[in-house]
């Protein structure tokens, strides 16, 4: 099974939406634990009165997806799939303190409705007025990974000629304060560039909304190819790790890797491994000082191969170590959340 | 010509019964879980019914053998009960090498925990017990089963309101025609929570004398909670194994009515084409139905719409219809596999379940469900609806193998 990707959009800490995709002129943030998503002008996209009820998450999605469908000129997807770790987390936070807040009484659904994980891929269909197949994923850091393989599936069994598939994370002022008591976030501030050589314990916190167009033929605006996307839950060990991760490349190695290293020198560990043995040999790029940590990182990694693929040029500050001048045709996505979710996605130019 | 998907084992647990054998027994006898709260801490204890599995976290953990000090939200629990007894039923064993996969579904996963963790952090940031809240996200439970079961290859949750695992059920049976997995367990599961109730009755929509699905005097739902999976695996894999198997689901459906994010359109159009796909998906004439598991809430706009595209196509081949919530409650992410299972059971012991809690027929439908219980029929084809928030709409089809 394969797709072809004929349509990106992403908000994300960078200015890949408004910009170009690719972060030749990467935005640094100085002094921070977490990085915020630069918005768009939400007005050029979505009618306002319509954008008015919509926390920051819906509005990012439909945002998102609407550009992404008019970069690949598509009025009406065949299907619309969405994924998210969290889902709406602005909205269910305010209707859990408002439940206690008003003691039970007299509370405005409006948070309630819009809290559920399928809000973003309901708007979108509701501003679409699209019937056609809808689902969403919420699975830590196999979400974005669900909803790219039910894409490919219902383009292999013909159920759909396209497929619009997002993935998207909010970060919100009381979300990291639970998660920095969960020890996730590095203690001190940083400056996100810096992140790969942070050295000590845990990461910055980031957020982001892609979207992705999906096609089974190639067409003028086609980035590049998903020839696989693969997930492991708690391999035993790295041996697991490594034998999987052959399994995915199968014949002949990626010119290229994308992986998830965040900076966090417990975790980072499975990444280095793989780097001396499994992916030896194999230029090396890094994403997370771009965009933060969040469960569908990936989906900013998948973005950038894509865009590597179809501009055929290397964002200087991806690069990890020394770097030979390549052009590769073949990039693997390489994340893992915790050393729990591991994910492969492996991408060719077309 | 893709794999057949049969189903080989099924588990569940509800406010009508703590697994299989219970819950079918209530059906039977027309015994219905809905009443007072005794787990769930609310101001509305006295005004809103509710549809609780009936045993406390205590119980529960004994019953999904884990120890008592670990911290499971209530979701996990039911989750791990309900999914060990599918894998239980089905015999399926992991040694044997064929490619496993875990698909569960929830609308609030382990909300239970997180409020007791809020309660004491909303007002001071560095109050409640962390560890409270590691189960908050819809995945953490699917992860409790992946662990407890040894499955690592593929291991997902789907979140689409009341039809989440519906959809879970439908991507399991869809990995098996792909190719990708051997075999599936799917389902889903989901705790009461205040969150839950006081987000339906924010809307309006809970009745206070419990749910009366197709009623003319219907005014709401009553919520649930519980869990079901079903093990669906390909016939090359039963034939393997020798198993026989309960049921094949031969059709399926997703359409999204999208037409407003929490109400049905007036004329079903999202529930018309979710059945009429998943006909479409069994090659099969709307004749052939046999009974309709209907998602039936109990809600004014939920019947009344759903009762509007069943009649327009099923036209004069209308088949038996009932909506178990009337046992049940609305278990929300757990609700589509609940009611899969109850229509495996129909087929199973040739039954057709009838509604309870009815007394009028709704003026605008030409059909009221049906209630008596019908035994020693024939039943060779269930419809099961699940329609959601968001105009999420999946209609699933079970046949005799």
């Amino acid at each position: 099974m394969e797709a072809y990707i004929n349509g990106i959009s992403a908000i994300s800490p960078q200015n890949t939406f408004s910009g170009g995709l690719l972060p030749i002129e990467p935005v640094g943030y100085s002094g921070i634990r977490s990085l915020k998503c630069i918005e768009p002008k939400y007005s050029d996209f979505i009618d306002p009165m319509v954008s008015r009820r919509m926390s920051r998450i819906i509005r990012m999605g439909v945002c998102a997806a609407l550009k992404c469908l008019s970069e690949a000129g598509i009025r009406n997807p065949g299907a619309i799939i969405t994924g998210t770790g969290l889902g709406c987390v602005e909205d269910t936070g305010k209707f859990l303190n408002s439940v206690y807040e008003n003691e039970e009484k007299l509370l405005n659904p409006t948070p309630f409705i819009q809290s559920t994980h399928n809000t973003v891929a309901a708007s979108i269909a509701l501003l679409l007025k699209c019937n056609n197949y809808n689902s969403t994923y919420g699975h830590r850091a196999f979400s974005l990974e669900s909803a790219l393989i039910d894409g490919l599936m219902l383009l292999n069994e013909g159920s759909a000629e396209n497929v619009l598939v997002g993935a998207l994370d909010e970060m919100t002022p009381e979300l990291f304060s639970i998660t920095d008591r969960l020890g996730f976030w590095k203690r001190q501030a940083i400056d996100n560039l810096t992140l790969g050589n942070s050295g000590g314990r845990g990461t910055i916190a980031g957020e982001g909304a892609a979207f992705f167009m999906l096609a089974g033929s190639r067409t003028e605006t086609s980035y590049a190819k998903i020839c696989s996307i693969r997930m492991l839950y708690r391999p035993s060990g790295i041996d697991e790790t490594k034998s999987w991760i052959r399994e995915v490349t199968g014949n002949g190695n990626p010119g290229l890797v994308i992986l998830g290293i965040n900076g966090d020198e417990k975790t980072d560990t499975v990444y280095e491994q793989l780097i001396e043995e499994a992916f030896a040999g194999i230029p090396a790029l890094y994403y997370k000082h771009l965009c933060g940590e969040y469960d569908t990182s990936a989906a900013f990694a998948l973005a950038m191969a894509a865009g590597i693929l179809r501009e055929k040029r290397i964002p200087e500050i991806m690069k990890t170590g020394r770097f030979p001048d390549v052009v590769p045709s073949r990039i693997l996505v390489y994340n893992h959340l915790r050393n729990t979710d591991h994910s492969a996605i492996l991408v060719e130019s077309c | 010509m893709p794999e057949r998907v049969i189903i080989t084992g099924t588990g569940i647990i509800s406010s009508i019964g703590m697994n299989y054998e219970e819950n079918l027994n209530s059906l039977r006898k027309g015994i219905t879980g809905i009443g007072k709260n005794s787990h769930l801490e609310t101001i509305y204890s006295d005004e809103i019914p509710v549809a609780e599995v009936k045993s406390g976290n205590r119980e529960l953990r004994a019953l999904a053998k884990v120890p008592q000090k670990s911290l499971f939200s209530r979701t996990s629990l039911l989750a791990l009960i309900a999914a060990g007894e599918a894998v239980e039923r089905s015999g399926i064993r992991n040694e044997d090498g064929l490619r496993t996969g875990l698909i569960s579904a929830s609308t609030v996963g382990g909300m239970d925990r997180t409020e007791i963790f809020f309660k004491k952090f909303r007002t001071e940031k560095s109050q409640g017990r962390i560890r409270e809240v590691i189960s908050h996200d819809v995945g953490d439970h699917t992860e409790a089963i992946a662990s407890a079961f040894g499955i690592r290859e593929f291991v997902t949750t789907i979140s689409t309101a009341c039809s989440s695992s519906a959809n879970s059920i439908l991507l399991g049976a869809r990995l098996i025609e792909n190719g990708i997995l051997d075999r599936v367990i799917a389902g889903g599961s989901d705790a009461l929570t205040l969150f839950t109730l006081n987000g339906f009755n924010s809307l309006m929509i809970l009745d206070k004398r419990g749910c009366m699905p197709f009623d003319d005097d219907r005014n709401g739902l009553t919520l649930g909670e519980g869990a079901a999976y079903l093990v669906l695996e390909s016939e090359t894999a039963v034939t393997k194994t020798g198993k026989k198997g309960l049921c094949v689901l031969t059709g399926y459906g997703n359409a999204c009515d999208a037409f407003h994010q929490t109400a049905s359109s007036p004329e079903g159009d999202g529930a018309y084409m979710s059945m009429d796909k998943a006909l479409g998906k069994a090659g099969m004439h709307p004749d052939r139905i046999d009974y309709i598991n209907a998602h039936g809430t109990g809600t004014k706009n939920n019947d009344l719409s759903e009762g509007k595209a069943v009649e327009r196509l099923f036209k004069d081949s209308l088949p038996p219809l009932s909506s178990t919530k009337s046992y049940t409650g609305h278990t929300l992410g757990a609700a589509g596999a609940i009611e899969a299972v109850f229509s495996v059971m129909a087929i199973e012991h040739g039954c057709i379940w009838p509604g309870i809690r009815f007394i009028s027929k709704m003026k605008e439908l030409s059909f009221e469900p049906v209630t008596s219980l019908t035994t020693g029929t024939e039943v060779r084809n269930v419809m099961s609806n699940s329609f959601g928030f968001g105009g999420n709409n999946t209609s699933l089809i079970f046949s005799k193998c």
